[in-house]
């Protein structure tokens, strides 16, 4: 971090001139001055005192990766930092054009992805010209203007501001889980001065309940309001607020009040000291303690980039990582605090059940060769395979071809169901792009509740219905939305009028410039999916929604695993087959209809956790978990990424491949791949997109392409995909976190 | 000077009088502790004032040369002043209302049914056309102090949240303002709801005792209300009368939004406002402004001493001499 460097910067000139200083014990002596630095107590003159800085400074580096986009080059003015001159677009803050010249400036209430408050004070600089010192976050560039982060007046505001945040600042840092990663500890050690002069009372402020997941210690607070903009605009809850005034002033819901916000988590992110914490975390390791690794998420079909942390075999927290494409810096709740669903119901041992009905222990050996026996026993088309939602493209490539190799190939992704549309990709991805979907202006919402479907994706909508207005019109069930909403109606039926052009939305559709019809992959399981798909493209060929330069037709896809599924071609050959199978093989497939397995198939159970699919398994393989393994995942809008170990796996738990290649070795079909390598050069030949990590590869072909499916819709309203949102995959549902949140929150 | 103010309920009730330990308490052996460490034993009496331990600090610091000792005796003697500070020291901070958040009680929760009478809902509709329809919820301070009006001086929750129905906002929107401004009272007042000015000209002149006289009359504390419901008294900041301090501002509810006033009684005594308390009780009017029945309105005692004469025309530049 920038910050640490700054620090030193800001140390450095400080203990020179003190060990120069003529007279250091008179210096101690004269005892309780608060400035530390001589100069700093008449800062005009040591201003006029120093040199004008050089211009011809070496080029900066811009701080974090801070882009400069240049909307109109006419634009562009030029300010000077430091002496270094910047080119910046018109608009930006003198905050943000430090960045761009490489200078850390220390901030509390900024944040770059909420709206500008200027309240902390903490940012002050000095401008040339300006009678006193500017606080840089709400303060737009002018054209020339000398801003001055390192002179004296700058150092003494911040000197100044830091003693008065830390006034009512508790001293209980060594009890605090922000300890270590605190941004007021980490700006007081580089900008505070090193005493104070507060001798009163702290203050004390009530703590406030805000549910199972973030703790308060309200006494922390430096009122920086981030909490209240970041609930009251990107979380859309307007629970929090800022109460009283003056020093008695708090954050806080007024009435006792939960955080009911999907996002909720986040206010744990972007608190700058240890006010709000996780809950589920509280008192359980220090951040230096923890082994940072870096991966993705598959609670949703997002794939939100996260970071795991982990203290030796245990995941100790996950928090969001940076990526503007997907999830910006926000993670959902559901992502951010499933980790303990991967400590619980885990699957040590292979296991047969045995004639009692109770599963025993058994070798790796002994559970491959039962499997493979019985394998050998059924007919090909009576082996069926379910891919589990969280089920990674290798192991999904190995299952495919370990089936084909047995001669049967029904198998697919469990939420996919009887998806036969593998064909065009286009038909089963989120053509627009998360990110793009800032740029549409009316959006169709046809049996998809985004909100709990894809928690950032609703989250990206939202960005865009507030900074746009744009117009949000919903086909579907009652649902959750945290936007203006327009609903439409509950099935097929409007969509048949808006098709027709009856229906007063779809006028709204025509109009728009850039039109974006999201159908959730809920309706996959539909009887008249066929229908249903073919009168929203007719609704999207008439609102011109599919264009050279723009495609506004997406599906939101619910699991990680359902889009790398399909562009393997995990498509079931028999829509029955479940029903007459003889022998099941469930890789982590646990919301297959369980109780159309018939009594007397044999049934394989290779997963993590001991949910659903065990119930009903003859024999349990154990697998690894997404934290313990490295998986390639591809997300609803096309981008591949890749898991990344971070925790051992459990027991005798082993990758799911690598299982499904013993077994075809036991069986006597022995795949070709022996690496990770190998079978990812198998992929290579079905699906290279998945070799082309953290790229997103569009779809080639639209979906006209299509034959026109000549199916009746019904008029059966569309359903909810997903009742619970905290509860979604065996790692959820395992986790003792989200069901508490699923109690409190969402009262079941 | 004793103060009854609210607290948080959070902070620390602190005796006010009882001294902590060491130096106070027992200030000589504080004393012969620390000079037994330097080797100064009976080289001064030990002294049972803090004048006379700052004076010894002082010599012993001028006296001997080594930095360590000046330096840890400095730092020691300064944190046991602020510790004596700090036990003499009177709760510093009071808050206008209690609370920053709701607490439920049975005349106060969210679920209670409030609404604007049909009179009011009339003002509200002139209040609200005030404003562009677009910026409904810059009517939050007068709807506020409306339904204030009507709920005899004070607003339940429930209030607050029929005012964020009628602007579209959320209600924690006017929590906030509500919290924000402590002339919306969140607790039960009197219907006459007495405000003692308590800032500086005003407590020069007196409030302390002013307000003293009122509590003792009415038997209550700061912020209570009394038996009968009739009376409140709290303080307030500087309502600008400050030449004719101190006064007090009488806000009576007794008769809805209809009857509502709020007057200044200023140049008020102990003794006088103890009569204007009986008058308000009898239900009598009394007029407002100074109470000093030698002074009209601010002017000064016993007619003018200033400005007796015509006041000469301002300076005008000569425009003959251009």
């Amino acid at each position: 971090m920038g910050l640490g460097l700054l620090a030193s910067k800001a140390l450095k000139p400080t203990a020179s001139r003190l060990l120069s200083s003529q007279n250091p014990r008179s210096l101690l002596f004269l005892s309780r001055t608060v400035t530390s630095t001589p100069e700093l107590q008449k800062p005009e003159q040591a201003a006029q005192a120093q040199p004008e800085p050089t211009p011809d400074l070496p080029p900066r580096t811009p701080l974090a990766g801070a882009r400069v986009h240049f909307p109109n080059p006419d634009d562009a003015i030029e300010v000077f930092v430091d002496g270094y001159p910047v080119k910046i677009p018109k608009g930006m803050t003198v905050l943000q054009a430090c960045e761009v010249a490489g200078v850390d400036i220390p901030r509390f209430c900024y944040h770059s992805r909420l709206s500008i408050a200027g309240n902390c004070r903490m940012c002050l600089v000095e401008v040339e010209k300006s009678p006193k010192p500017v606080a840089s976050c709400a303060m737009p560039a002018l054209p020339g203007m000398k801003i001055k982060t390192d002179t004296p007046i700058a150092k003494k505001a911040r000197e100044g501001v830091m003693e008065f945040l830390l006034m009512n600042h508790p001293l209980d840092c060594p009890i605090c889980d922000q300890g270590g990663e605190c941004d007021l500890q980490d700006q007081s050690m580089a900008f505070g001065s090193d005493r104070g002069r507060f001798t009163e009372m702290k203050r004390s402020v009530v703590d406030k309940n805000l549910g199972p997941l973030v703790k308060t210690v309200m006494t922390r607070c430096i009122q920086c309001t981030r909490c209240v903009r970041f609930a009251t605009e990107v979380a859309g809850v307007q629970d929090l607020g800022m109460l009283g005034r003056g020093s008695g002033e708090e954050i806080g819901t007024y009435v006792e009040k939960l955080m009911t916000s999907e996002l909720s988590g986040n206010v744990i992110d972007i608190c700058p000291v240890g006010a709000l914490t996780s809950k589920p975390f509280a008192f359980k390791a220090r951040n230096w303690e923890l082994k940072g690794t870096e991966t993705i998420d598959v609670t949703d079909a997002v794939g939100s980039n996260i970071r795991i942390d982990s203290r030796g075999p245990e995941v100790m927290r996950i928090i969001p990582r940076l990526n503007e494409d997907i999830n910006e810096e926000w993670i959902s709740d559901k992502t951010r605090f499933c980790y303990d669903g991967l400590k619980r119901q885990r699957l040590n041992d292979p296991m047969i059940r045995g004639a009692d009905g109770r599963f025993k222990p058994v070798s790796w050996r002994d559970a491959l060769a039962v499997v493979a026996e019985i394998a050998h026993q059924v007919k090909p088309e009576e082996i069926v395979g379910v891919a589990g939602q969280l089920s990674d493209a290798e192991s999904m490539m190995a299952l495919k071809d370990f089936l084909n190799k047995l001669g049967s190939n029904n198998v697919w992704c469990e939420k996919n169901g009887m998806f036969h549309d593998a064909d065009l990709r286009s038909g089963y991805l989120m053509n627009t792009s998360i990110s793009d979907l800032e740029k549409a202006d009316v959006f169709l919402l046809v049996g998809t509740q985004p909100r709990v479907e894809a928690a950032m994706v609703n989250a990206r909508i939202r960005k865009t219905v507030r900074a746009t207005h744009a117009k949000v019109g919903y086909i579907g069930p009652p649902a959750d939305f945290n936007y203006d909403h327009e609903h439409l109606g509950t099935g097929p039926q409007t969509l048949k009028e808006i098709a027709e052009g009856r229906h007063s939305f779809s006028s709204a559709l025509s109009n728009a410039k850039n039109p974006v019809i999201i159908v959730g992959a809920g309706l996959f399981n539909r009887k008249d999916k066929d229908a249903i798909f073919s009168a929203v493209e007719a609704i999207a060929k008439s609102a011109k929604a599919v264009r050279p330069d723009w495609n506004g037709l997406n599906v939101l896809l619910l699991s990680a695993g359902q889009a790398a599924a399909l562009d393997l071609g995990l498509v079931p050959e028999s829509e029955n087959c479940l029903e007459s199978a003889k022998f099941v093989y469930l890789m982590g497939a646990d919301d297959v209809n369980l109780e159309n397995i018939p009594k007397d198939a044999f049934v394989v159970y290779q997963g993590h956790h001991g949910d659903q699919g065990v119930y009903r398994a003859n024999v349990v393989l154990p697998a690894a978990a997404f934290s313990e393994k490295e998986g390639t995942y591809e997300n609803t809008e096309g981008c591949t990424q890749q898991t990344v170990p971070a925790v051992p796996t459990v027991g005798d738990a082993r990758d799911d491949w690598k299982i499904i290649r013993a077994l075809s070795e036991v069986a006597g079909v022995r795949l070709p791949y022996d690496t990770l390598t190998a079978i990812r050069s198998r992929i290579k030949t079905v699906a290279p997109n998945l070799l082309h990590v953290d790229e997103r590869e569009p779809a080639t072909f639209s979906t006209s392409l299509k034959p026109q499916s000549n199916q009746e819709l019904s008029s059966e309203p569309f359903g909810t995909a997903i009742e619970n949102f905290y509860m979604t995959d065996s790692i959820t549902r395992a986790s003792k976190i989200m069901a508490q949140c699923s109690a409190l929150l969402l009262k079941k | 000077m004793k103060r009854m103010g609210p607290r948080l309920l959070s902070e620390q009730p602190r005796p006010a009088q009882t001294p902590r330990r060491g130096p106070v308490s027992n200030p000589v052996r504080f004393f012969s502790y620390n000079s037994g460490r330097l080797g100064h034993r009976g080289r001064e009496e030990a002294p049972n004032s803090l004048r006379s331990l700052s004076l010894s600090f002082h010599f012993v610091v001028v006296s001997r040369n080594w930095d360590w000792v000046s330096k840890m005796l400095a730092r020691l003697a300064a944190s046991r002043f602020l510790e004596i500070r700090q036990v003499f020291r009177q709760p510093s901070r009071s808050f206008s209302t209690a609370l920053n958040y709701h607490l439920d009680s049975p005349d106060n929760k969210p679920d209670l049914p409030w609404e604007f009478s049909a009179a009011n809902k009339e003002k509200v509709k002139e209040i609200l056309s005030h404003y562009p329809s677009n910026y409904k919820q810059s009517a939050v301070i007068p709807l506020l102090d409306l339904a204030q009006q009507q709920h005899g001086g004070w607003l339940p929750v429930s209030a607050m949240n029929a005012v964020a129905k009628i602007i579209e906002v959320a209600p924690i929107r006017v929590y906030e303002v509500a919290t924000f401004y402590s002339m919306f009272n969140r607790s039960k007042v009197g219907k006459y709801h007495l405000l003692v000015c308590g800032t500086t000209p005003c407590m020069i002149r007196g409030s302390r005792e002013i307000e003293d006289a009122l509590l003792k009359h009415l038997g209550v504390k700061r912020n209570e209300v009394t038996k009968d419901g009739l009376f409140s008294v709290g303080e307030m900041e500087c309502m600008g009368c400050c030449v004719n301090a101190p006064m007090i501002t009488v806000a009576d509810y007794s008769n809805g939004s209809e009857g509502y006033t709020y007057n200044y009684y200023e140049d008020v005594t102990p003794k006088r406002v103890v009569e204007i308390v009986e008058l308000l009780r009898k239900g009598e009017k009394l007029p407002p402004g100074t109470q000093n029945p030698g002074r009209i309105k601010s002017g000064p005692e016993g007619g003018n001493t200033t400005l007796l004469s015509e006041p000469k025309p301002p300076p005008c530049r000569d425009l003959d001499a251009c």
